[in-house]
């Protein structure tokens, strides 16, 4: 730096000032209303939040920065929560500035890899152009690499986006995401993506109470409610799926309201009211439109 | 005075030095920002009257920031840079508009021999003027070396 240019810089940087012109707290904010539990990636969000910050102070005061690496791995298992994460953190990026545009991308191998010799790059390359200034996040990450097939055309995808990574670390933010012992080894045989990415977010499974809390703030955002009878079976309901096979997290609890919507409408329509439905009604979930569910059907739960 | 460069001419800016990147970028910005969908296309035959150039990859529609234009320009770039002109464009598909709202070179080949013009001299004395490039003298894929 030339001595006028060091001249110029100021002497202070007001990280209370930028922190509130970043609206980063916003963000967290609706984070922790919107998500239940995940206490520790909402903590390392904050602490990758705070680095951003300090680095661009630094920068600001003319230290010495080099631009931070930000493509990351969030590992997990189904409906952890890691795609909804994902687009806050675009929004948290785009705030801070670490992005322009602040848009997600969400892939999977199928979007990256083509089916003939010379398919993958342009395949590859579109995808990457769309997500350009914004977030790429690929989804099940390891369907990428198969070492089984040394002809598989996963490997090219994976020379691009390491290449893309490393090139346009200013243009584009990469998030691999998947379950946490395939990822590793994912990492294990693909070193170069575990150098490029420097923050590693593992998303924990969800408790009984948390599950219920999810469950309740999926109802009343959809405004619907749940009589204190269907409260009960739905606390009964949860430790019974978490037992069954095919157990997903927040997305079961998604599909078993989804699932009791449907039985309410279903009882709607059978209803001897129905000609004069008020409000209420329409917003009620009964004891009964869970209890049809599959899993209290103890003789053949997987029925 | 204006006087005429050897410099190929077309579209906007040609007249001007070469942009520079930054200079690319935020052109393409303003395009991003009006709905243009962009494209990188390349010729070695500079004639005024060549519109239609190679396509380099397909149109570019749902791009949102420059950065994934000029992945193409330093592409194309890298392929056809060191002999063949290069633009961009940005086609605005706007009812009624339906055309190309932008044009402007993006890379030249080092050395330019420029355009010769050729008089014919037809019946009453009336002139015919012809434009010929030298560079068209020998076939595609050798001009510009
Ligand atoms: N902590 C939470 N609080 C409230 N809702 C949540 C929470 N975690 C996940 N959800 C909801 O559960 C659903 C599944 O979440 P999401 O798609 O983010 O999971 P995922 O980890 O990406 O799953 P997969 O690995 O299967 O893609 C979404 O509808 C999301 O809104
Ligand atoms: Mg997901």
């Amino acid at each position: 730096m030339t001595a006028e240019a060091a001249e110029k810089l100021p002497e202070f940087f007001d990280l209370d000032g930028e922190f509130a012109r970043s609206n980063v707290q916003e963000v967290l904010d609706k984070l922790d209303r919107e998500l239940v539990g995940l206490a520790p990636v909402k903590q390392r969000i904050r602490e990758i939040a705070a680095l951003l910050l300090v680095d661009k102070a630094r920068r600001t005061l003319g230290l010495e920065t080099e631009p931070p690496t930000l493509h990351m791995s969030f590992t997990g298992n189904p409906g952890t929560g890691k795609t909804t994460v994902a687009l806050r953190m675009a929004e948290i990026l785009k705030n801070l500035g670490y992005i322009r545009q602040g848009h997600m991308v969400s892939v999977t191998r199928d979007d990256l890899v083509g089916q003939y010799i010379g398919h993958t790059a342009p395949k590859t390359r579109e995808v990457i152009k769309k997500a350009m200034g914004g977030v790429l996040f690929i989804d099940e990450a390891y369907y990428l690499y198969k070492p089984e097939n040394e002809r598989d055309y996963g490997q090219e995808a994976i020379e691009i986006l390491l290449q893309v990574m490393e090139n346009n670390r200013d243009d584009l933010v990469v998030i691999l995401a998947g379950y946490a012992n395939r990822m590793e080894i994912f990492f294990q045989s693909n070193p170069g993506f575990r150098s490029r990415i420097a923050h590693h977010i593992d998303f924990p499974d969800y408790s009984e109470g948390e599950l219920l809390n999810i469950a309740k703030l999926m109802v009343e955002k959809q405004q619907y409610k749940l009589t204190s009878e269907a409260e009960k079976v739905l606390k009964d309901y949860i430790p019974r799926r978490m037992r069954q096979p095919h157990f997903a997290n927040a997305r079961s609890v998604r599909n078993a309201i989804d699932r009791a919507k449907l039985r309410q409408a279903n009882r709607l329509f059978g209803s001897k009211n129905r000609t004069k439905l008020t409000k209420a009604d329409l917003t009620t979930i009964e004891a009964e439109d869970l209890l049809q569910s599959r899993v209290f059907n103890a003789v053949n739960p997987d029925k | 005075m204006h006087e005429n460069p050897r410099n190929m001419t077309q579209g906007q800016f040609s007249f001007l030095p070469p942009l520079t990147d930054d200079q690319i970028k935020a052109q393409i910005a303003y395009a991003i920002k009006k709905g243009f969908a962009l494209s990188v296309e390349y010729t070695d035959d500079p004639h005024p009257r060549n519109t239609y150039w190679e396509m380099w990859c397909q149109p570019m529609f749902d791009t949102k920031d420059p950065a994934a234009v000029m992945l193409e320009v330093n592409e194309c770039r890298k392929t056809w840079g060191a002999n063949h002109y290069i633009k961009v464009q940005a086609f605005d598909n706007s009812r009624w508009r339906e055309s190309v709202a932008m044009s402007f070179i993006v890379n030249r080949p080092k050395h330019e021999p420029g355009l010769a013009l050729a008089r014919t001299e037809g019946p009453g004395r009336t002139m015919q003027y012809r434009v010929h490039s030298y560079a068209t003298d020998k076939p595609r894929g050798e001009r510009y070396k």
